[in-house]
């Protein structure tokens, strides 16, 4: 009896589908959102709900004007995730066109003019994050400190009046509930000639390690990766070889010159390195897809990201480094081709 | 030679075979200096110049060069015509020259101007010649001023900013601001806002085309229904 071929993978049941698989990604970066607006606020929740509001009416109407069913590609969760992961960039105090333009410009430009879910070449989320970066630098580097530093913090009334109005109660100003984050001033500080400890030592947004508030959200990052790692949703690729190149290369430096260099469970636990490595730079789409491809795509994401940092002139690399590993995916996978079964073997001419 | 012939070239030149949207020619100066409207508009008139100077003159001389070397001579002429520009706009817009800085020598390597003399001055008398090389220089600039309005207006939230680089003093006045209070979305004004907004215009040049075909089909279909009749 002659059966239809089908084309690779043979998966007999496939364990997700799409909308599984994102729904998992969402569940496991939903105890790291909770804490990260704990620590940091109103405005986190309101910058998730409104990403994933503006990502879903652009989806929406790309669709529509594409010509292809709704009901599937909005279901599927892939513009949430794509909503979650850019708020998780965004400062927690953003102004609502800031948080709208990156969604729309993330759902319309990186992923529905390139032909949708599957067609992207680049990480829509982080698409969104750099195009907001290069435009608004200032916008994007006032962070509101994190809850034991703040004097006092706003309600949610005052952060929607001030996401919708820019308006803050009287007596108050953006500098007061502001401060540089933990990489960003280290890099400045460190560029006044200063040695670490004292830079750790003078600004309190510095904790033990890494920033304040900071820890709690990358251990839950941290934790929901190892979940996904666990349930297979990602391939332990990736994030080991990001991790691992950057931990390694910030040892190298911090062995040559432990006084003036971060130490590496600083650059681990501050900024994005734990959420690029297991949330941002596993999206299947964009990364590269044999195992020894991802792990050259890794390793390639966790370098460039410690160069941006130390050497770059943004405080940190991790939107780069995806974006520019991205780049690389295509020719990464097509130098890693796994070998066929029967051919290229050791006697195979 | 007739009338038709001539404006068969012209909408060639600024539409169906425009430099910069069908061509995409000329990239080079195109993405560069279209951060604003002036820019554009000097750096379009500044390549449209030397685009009719030089289809002229090689359409004179087309029977006079042998086709072996035909290339270095288009290309020496060229490069005299952009070197004689250069010194003009040195001396009479030096603002703009300052401000166009490296892209007005690089006119000479600007596809267009050789690729017009090649394929189309050296075999045509030196009336279609001129009419080409207006048309073909025109449509460019017209594409350099609305790319760098579209840039102008997302990116610094004024129209024809710095006019009186070009037109004189009075011409300050020309200066709009079309969004009060605007932040500036830097986007358009780095590179890759050029390549967005380049995409945009050929995107809307295509769609623009597709939707004459089809009223056109659409118009012979009733014509022919209205015929069978």
């Amino acid at each position: 009896m002659f059966r239809k071929a089908l084309s690779s993978p043979y998966l007999h049941n496939p364990p997700f589908s799409t909308q599984g698989m994102m729904f998992r990604v969402i569940l496991a970066l939903l105890p790291a959102a909770a804490v990260y607006a704990w620590q940091f606020g109103w405005g986190v929740v309101i910058n998730m709900l409104l990403a994933t509001g503006v990502a879903l009416l652009c989806e929406a109407a790309m669709l529509r004007l594409r010509g292809r069913p709704l009901r599937p590609a909005i279901t599927d969760g892939s513009a949430i995730l794509t909503a979650l992961l850019l708020a998780f960039a965004l400062p927690p105090l953003t102004p609502w066109w800031l948080t709208a333009t990156g969604a729309a410009f993330a759902i319309v430009v990186a992923k529905h003019l390139y032909g949708g879910l599957g067609f992207n070449p680049f990480n829509p989320a982080m698409i969104g994050y750099v195009v907001l970066l290069v435009s608004f630098p200032r916008e994007l580097t006032l962070w509101s400190l994190p809850m034991q530093l703040a004097e006092y913090s706003l309600d949610l009334e005052a952060t929607l009046k001030y996401v919708f109005g820019s308006a803050l109660p009287a007596g108050t100003t953006i500098d007061a509930l502001t401060a540089a984050t933990p990489l960003d001033s280290m890099k400045t500080q460190l560029g006044l000639g200063l040695a670490t400890a004292e830079i750790m030592a003078s600004r309190a947004v510095f904790g033990p390690v890494g920033g304040v508030g900071w820890i709690w959200i990358n251990l839950l990052l941290l934790a929901g990766g190892l979940w996904m790692i666990y349930r297979r949703i990602i391939s332990w690729h990736i994030p080991v070889a990001t991790l691992g190149s950057l931990l390694a290369i910030a040892t190298i430096f911090f062995v040559l010159d432990p006084r003036h260099t971060p130490s590496p469970l600083f650059h681990l636990f501050s900024g994005a390195a734990i959420l690029g490595a297991f949330f941002i730079a596993t999206d299947p789409v964009t990364a590269a897809t044999t195992n020894r491809g991802r792990l050259w795509y890794g390793a390639g994401i966790g370098i460039l990201i410690y160069v941006i940092r130390s050497w770059g002139g943004f405080p940190d690399g991790v939107a780069f480094a995806v974006l520019l590993m991205n780049m690389a995916a295509p020719t990464i996978d097509h130098y890693t081709k796994p070998r066929v079964y029967g051919h290229g073997g050791r006697d195979d001419g | 030679m007739n009338d038709n012939r001539y404006s068969e070239i012209a909408r060639s030149g600024l539409w169906s075979n425009n430099v910069a949207l069908v061509q995409i020619l000329g990239l080079c100066p195109l993405l560069a200096v279209t951060s604003t409207t002036i820019n554009g508009l000097g750096l379009g008139l500044a390549t449209t110049l030397v685009l009719v100077a030089s289809n002229l003159i090689v359409s004179w001389i087309r029977n006079v060069v042998r086709p072996e070397i035909r290339l270095p001579a288009f290309v020496i002429i060229i490069a005299s015509l952009v070197t004689a520009i250069e010194l003009a706009m040195n001396a009479w817009f030096h603002d703009l020259f300052n401000i166009l800085g490296i892209f007005i020598p690089l006119i000479v390597t600007n596809c267009a101007i050789l690729g017009r003399a090649e394929s189309f001055a050296v075999k045509n008398t030196p009336l279609p010649a001129l009419v080409d090389a207006l048309a073909m220089g025109i449509g460019f600039t017209a594409v350099l001023v609305i790319l760098g309005a579209m840039r102008e207006v997302i990116g610094f939230g004024t129209l024809f900013a710095n006019a009186h680089l070009m037109f004189g003093d009075w011409a300050s006045a020309l200066t709009v601001t079309v969004l009060e209070d605007y932040r500036g979305f830097l986007l358009a004004i780095l590179p890759p806002g050029a390549f967005l907004g380049l995409g945009v215009l050929i995107a809307l040049k295509n769609l623009i085309e597709a939707r004459g075909k089809r009223i056109s089909t659409r118009e012979s279909r009733t014509a022919a229904v209205a015929q069978g009749r």
